[in-house]
């Protein structure tokens, strides 16, 4: 089943073109990688499907067009997971997760809210941090809750913004299994910028290639990921080891000016 | 199966655990509400027997309850006189406006992310304090009479702040584009300020500077109903967006993937921040320090979540502007000192303690 489906859709920043003309599907319990050199456009996407940004053509959430949609119901669909997050007031991990319940809340915390948000803590392991300042906590730990506070919204959709970025092996392998596990045993879909190509392909059931702003190649990890397309796409010159379950990409050496050769 | 169980039981162990270290968590916020009530209470007893004429407490309690339960209590004409006619309306002045003005800042500090958000900070109190001098000095104003003054520093503040508005809409609503914009604001209505006091003949000059250390002297009931009727319009809103400020301190993208309305929610919040604190300074003069430092040592009590840190702001709020107006009246009495050159006194010491002493992060 399609959850999103986004068709022509265009994003530019002032004069300066960012995505252009973009058709993408993103189906249930599937984790969808979405790998692009710097700049190709990948949060801006992430934004513009969370409707952070306002793009041009059309974005339908589980049939509905997003614009006729008010941010408190997109809030229950999507799930956004940004890069990084410092919040200005401080607030414990309880509190930051809580705040994922905003899109059915008004003042009040049910009991219910609060159930919620003991389960979330308690699947991702985060109980001895519950009361601790989330200002405080290390950059693997913050990851968690992230995802904790929009697991909380109960979405359909979890969009990640490079959630590997600053992390240490342990704690990539850790959030990025975490996404993985919620998006079957839940039938979400996730959608995921990421740098790391090995990762996207291992994670990934579907991996999207953004090259200045437009969709270059999509597809099973397996199939899409060769010599050629690293060359173009990155510059880079790579060996492509196949003999795994997943292709697992070593890097060679950067040419001059990209899709030299 | 033995084993599902035990671990299913684990589980809801964890997370009764976790619920019940949460509610004793906001417990000790409500318990901090509860007592700040009390202060407050007790605070206003003792100033109510501040001043020339001796009353006991317990004549001031008599006083004041004769006039709501009179079957119960019963108090002499001149005690009546002296709390209902002369102190209370001041004492009750001052919690308002400390309340007040404390909320306007916290909502401020919270929507623009930023620690030196205050009505200061934003224009609103120099624009009030040109509206003033233009009344002094010129005799100009919207209104006439009685309330020239009056008419003309709420007028003023809250062009200060539609004026921000303005220009922060023009570049986008963000912290950045408003504070920027309202310090430009207050510069600008300083200047306008200390034109009219250069070109002033000293008596105006003199109210001028007098109007603007802030004061709870010219108080009445009429303007302690005033101040009272903005405060619980404007109050409810506050409280209810307090999850929205919450989100929109994470950032303003995150705010809006949690589905706030950031920019409305930006707006509405601030000029109900800004309409209240024009009601108050209107009466009282430019009290400052309140609303900035209200809520930082609220903060580093209660935390940042808003639901708690808006009534708490402005119980603290109260309790700082009453107790600094009680010691102005008495520390050299018979003069009475400007209550705005209290607050600074007394709060900063105060703040600068805690601020010393503070094991983390409050901001």
């Amino acid at each position: 089943m399609v959850k999103i489906t986004i068709s022509d859709l265009s994003f530019s920043y002032r004069s300066r073109k960012i995505l252009d003309d973009l058709n993408l599907e993103i189906r249930c319990s599937e984790v969808l990688g979405l790998v692009g050199p710097n700049g190709s456009g990948k949060t801006t996407l992430l934004k513009c499907i969370d409707r952070i940004l306002k793009p041009k053509g059309s974005l339908l959430l589980d049939g509905r067009e997003i614009e006729e949609m008010s941010r408190q119901e997109i809030a229950r669909f999507i799930g956004y997971v940004p890069q990084s997050s410092t919040s200005s007031n401080s607030a414990t991990v309880f509190d930051t997760v809580l705040m994922g319940r905003r899109p059915y809340m008004s003042w009040q915390v049910g009991e219910s809210d609060l159930d919620k948000v003991a389960e979330i803590i308690d699947l991702l392991d985060l109980e001895d941090l519950a009361m601790k300042d989330f200002n405080e906590l290390s950059g693997g730990q913050k990851q968690k809750v992230l995802i904790a506070r929009a697991i909380c919204q109960e979405p359909q959709v979890l969009l990640l913004d490079e959630p590997t970025s600053n992390l240490d092996m342990k704690h990539q392998l850790e959030v990025l299994e975490i996404v993985r596990d919620l998006v079957k045993e839940k039938g979400i879909s996730a959608v995921m910028a990421i740098h790391d190509l090995n990762l996207a392909a291992r994670f990934g059931d579907k991996l999207a290639v953004l090259l200045d702003g437009s969709i270059y190649a999509a597809g099973d990890p397996r199939s899409l990921l060769n010599k050629e397309l690293i060359r173009t796409v990155y510059g880079v010159e790579a060996l492509v080891v196949k003999d795994l379950d997943k292709p697992y990409i070593v890097p060679l050496r950067s040419l001059n000016g990209r899709g030299a050769g | 199966m033995t084993m599902t169980i035990s671990m299913t039981k684990d589980r809801e162990q964890t997370r009764g655990r976790l619920k019940e270290e949460y509610s004793k968590f906001v417990g000790r916020k409500v318990l901090f509400i509860t007592g700040s009530i009390l202060i407050i209470v007790a605070l206003a007893g003792v100033a109510a027997t501040l001043g020339s004429a001796n009353l006991s407490v317990k004549e001031v309690y008599t006083a004041i309850l004769a006039r709501f339960l009179p079957q119960y209590f019963h108090s002499t004409w001149f005690s009546e006189t002296i709390v209902w006619g002369l102190r209370l309306h001041r004492i009750i002045m001052g919690i308002v406006a400390g309340m007040g003005l404390a909320i306007a800042g916290a909502a401020m500090q919270g929507i623009l992310k930023n620690p030196l958000a205050s009505p200061f900070t934003l224009g609103i109190a120099s624009a009030a304090g040109f509206g003033a001098s233009l009344a002094i000095v010129m005799g100009a104003g919207f209104v006439g009479g009685e309330y020239l003054i009056i008419g003309n520093a709420f007028v003023f503040s809250l062009l200060a702040s539609f004026t921000v508005y303005g220009l922060a809409k023009y570049k986008g609503i963000t912290p950045e584009t408003m504070i920027l914009a309202g310090i430009a604001i207050m510069y600008l209505f300083s200047a306008m300020t200390s034109f009219l006091q250069y070109v002033g003949q000293s008596e105006q000059v003199q109210e001028v500077v007098f109007w603007m250390m802030g004061s709870l002297g010219r108080s009445s009931w009429e303007k302690v109903w005033i101040v009272t009727a903005v405060t619980v319009v404007c109050l409810p809103y506050l409280l209810l967006k307090s999850w929205d400020i919450n989100a929109m301190g994470a950032g303003d993208e995150t705010a809006k993937s949690l589905g706030v309305n950031v920019e409305r929610t930006r707006v509405i919040c601030m000029m109900f921040a800004s309409l209240i604190t024009a009601a108050v300074i209107c009466f009282t003069g430019t009290i400052g320090f309140i609303g900035l430092v209200a809520p930082h040592i609220t903060r580093m009590v209660v935390g940042g979540d808003h639901r708690f840190l808006l009534p708490a702001s402005a119980l603290v709020g109260a309790v700082l502007l009453l107790g600094a107006d009680s010691i102005a009246r008495t520390i050299l009495a018979p003069v009475i000192l400007p209550v705005g050159i209290m607050t600074s006194f007394l709060g900063v010491p105060f703040f600068i303690y805690l601020f010393l002493r503070r094991r983390k992060e409050f901001w």
